[in-house]
């Protein structure tokens, strides 16, 4: 089934999406990888206020290529998910809706996600030119020294994508 | 005894780098391509739409084909009769590398230490390969290699007893174990026999062998048959959604080893699977 999801992401219309749907994806966007992610957490165990809202949020697990002069990122395709998660869960506390990465994660991430009622997506991995039509604008907004492992705020439209991990512990890579 | 200045490696490693980062080659588009007929399901379809549309884009020279425009790996097969001249020759090629990376608008990729993870800006230092042949000339190839196949690539020291079957399964293992993550359809490099640096050398070096290429030797060459049968029937499929293609070749080294040892590497390559040579 093809669906089209606009901001803002609310548990309320990620609950009918089913692992192996197609989606297009219109809104705001946090890119965020490994040395973010473990930033952002180190901050949580700090208690310090964090660089982005979390809440109702979608992060995607991503670091681009540096932009051309007239574009506003460069090639900008998923990282492979299972990187980050050990930190998934505290952001999944916090309120975050959805992730956006490549390939199966662990067994916690899918209890998780599902008892949050919040979705993980795959996005095709490999295909980083493809998805960069997509991304319509991009600003770092935290750790700009970490170059392309900063956060990014992205506006995507039609980012195409497929649920991998429903809110109903659905999953696109079991077999069987 | 011929000279040849190491600016002209520079220049050649920097626009290999690059071009393999915009272009992928013919033999890995082609068997992209008839992979993509051999589909049935709808998602196996969507993926490969997407992989090959994604491959025009980046032909268009603004965006590279994947973000993770990779770790350079650099092989120099140098002809004893040349003599190199105008500099350190690790440096030349490392220049070349830092050149392409700012000239493509390649991502800043590798970090000054393992634990420290500072970035050192420029995608520098490569992995810089060198064998020395006969002859007078210097062949040069750039594979910039991803990381997230990379991270699903292992090595293991079986023993004589374990045999081809043994040797087998854990190929097929690794790739089973890998499923979605490294972005299949894979391309699996094997390295069997040597000890156990040369057998991860030489997985990776079998990863450059264009494809519909067959090992020489009609047991591998079987051996290759066997494991891409038995790979695809795994239903990994593209990017890990099921499908009849998990990989799109198996590509195997042999080296003499110990009477002791059976070492097998497996170092994994995405669908992206970049080289390309150049003689000086």
């Amino acid at each position: 089934m093809r669906h089209e999801l606009k901001e803002p992401f609310t548990k309320d219309k990620l609950k009918d999406l089913r692992a192996g749907d197609t989606v297009l994806l219109t809104g705001t966007i946090y890119a965020a990888r490994d040395a973010a992610h473990k930033k952002l957490l180190e901050m949580i165990e700090s208690g310090d206020k964090l660089p982005i809202e979390i809440e109702n949020q979608i992060v995607y697990y991503a670091g681009p290529t540096p932009a051309r002069p007239g574009n506003p990122i460069g090639s900008v395709g998923p990282t492979t998910s299972y990187r980050m998660d050990a930190f998934t869960p505290v952001l999944l506390a916090r309120g975050l809706t959805g992730m956006i990465g490549k390939g199966p994660r662990n067994e916690e991430v899918k209890q998780c996600a599902a008892e949050a009622g919040a979705v993980y997506f795959a996005a095709i991995g490999g295909a980083g030119a493809l998805i960069a039509k997509s991304i319509k604008s991009s600003e770092v907004v935290a750790f700009a020294e970490m170059g392309t492992e900063a956060i990014r705020r992205l506006y995507v439209e039609d980012l195409p994508l497929i649920v991998a991990y429903d809110a109903e512990g659905g999953d696109v890579f079991a077999r069987g | 005894m011929r000279e040849l200045n190491v600016t002209e490696i520079t220049k050649a490693v920097a626009e290999m780098y690059v071009h393999a980062n915009y272009f992928l080659g013919e033999d890995v588009r082609a068997c992209i391509s008839e992979c993509a007929q051999k589909e049935d399901a709808q998602l196996a379809r969507d993926v490969f739409a997407c992989v090959e549309e994604n491959l025009e884009i980046a032909a268009e020279g603004v965006f590279p084909i994947c973000q993770d425009t990779g770790m350079a790996c650099v092989f120099l097969d140098i002809g004893q009769d040349v003599h190199l001249t105008g500099g350190d020759l690790y440096e030349a090629v490392n220049e070349g590398v830092r050149q392409g990376c700012a000239e493509g608008y390649l991502r800043q990729t590798i970090v000054e230490d393992p634990f420290r993870r500072k970035n050192t800006g420029d995608s520098t230092p490569a992995d810089i390969n060198v064998d020395i042949v006969p002859g007078e000339q210097v062949k040069i190839t750039v594979a910039p290699k991803g990381f997230g196949s990379e991270n699903m690539s292992r090595i293991k020291m079986l023993t004589p007893g374990d045999g081809v079957s043994g040797a087998e399964d854990f190929i097929v293992k690794t790739v089973e174990e890998a499923g979605g993550r490294p972005c299949p359809p894979v391309v699996v490099g094997v390295g069997v026999g040597g000890n156990f640096n040369k057998a991860a050398l030489m997985a990776k070096k079998a990863l450059l062998r264009p494809m519909g290429e067959h090992n020489e030797d009609p047991f591998y060459r079987e051996m290759e048959e066997r494991l891409l049968e038995r790979i695809n029937a795994l239903d990994i499929g593209p990017q890990g959604f099921g499908g009849n293609t998990t990989a799109l070749a198996v590509h195997i080294i042999a080296a003499p080893t110990h009477i002791a040892g059976l070492p097998v590497a497996v170092n994994i390559n995405c669908h992206v699977s970049r080289h390309e040579e150049t003689i000086l």
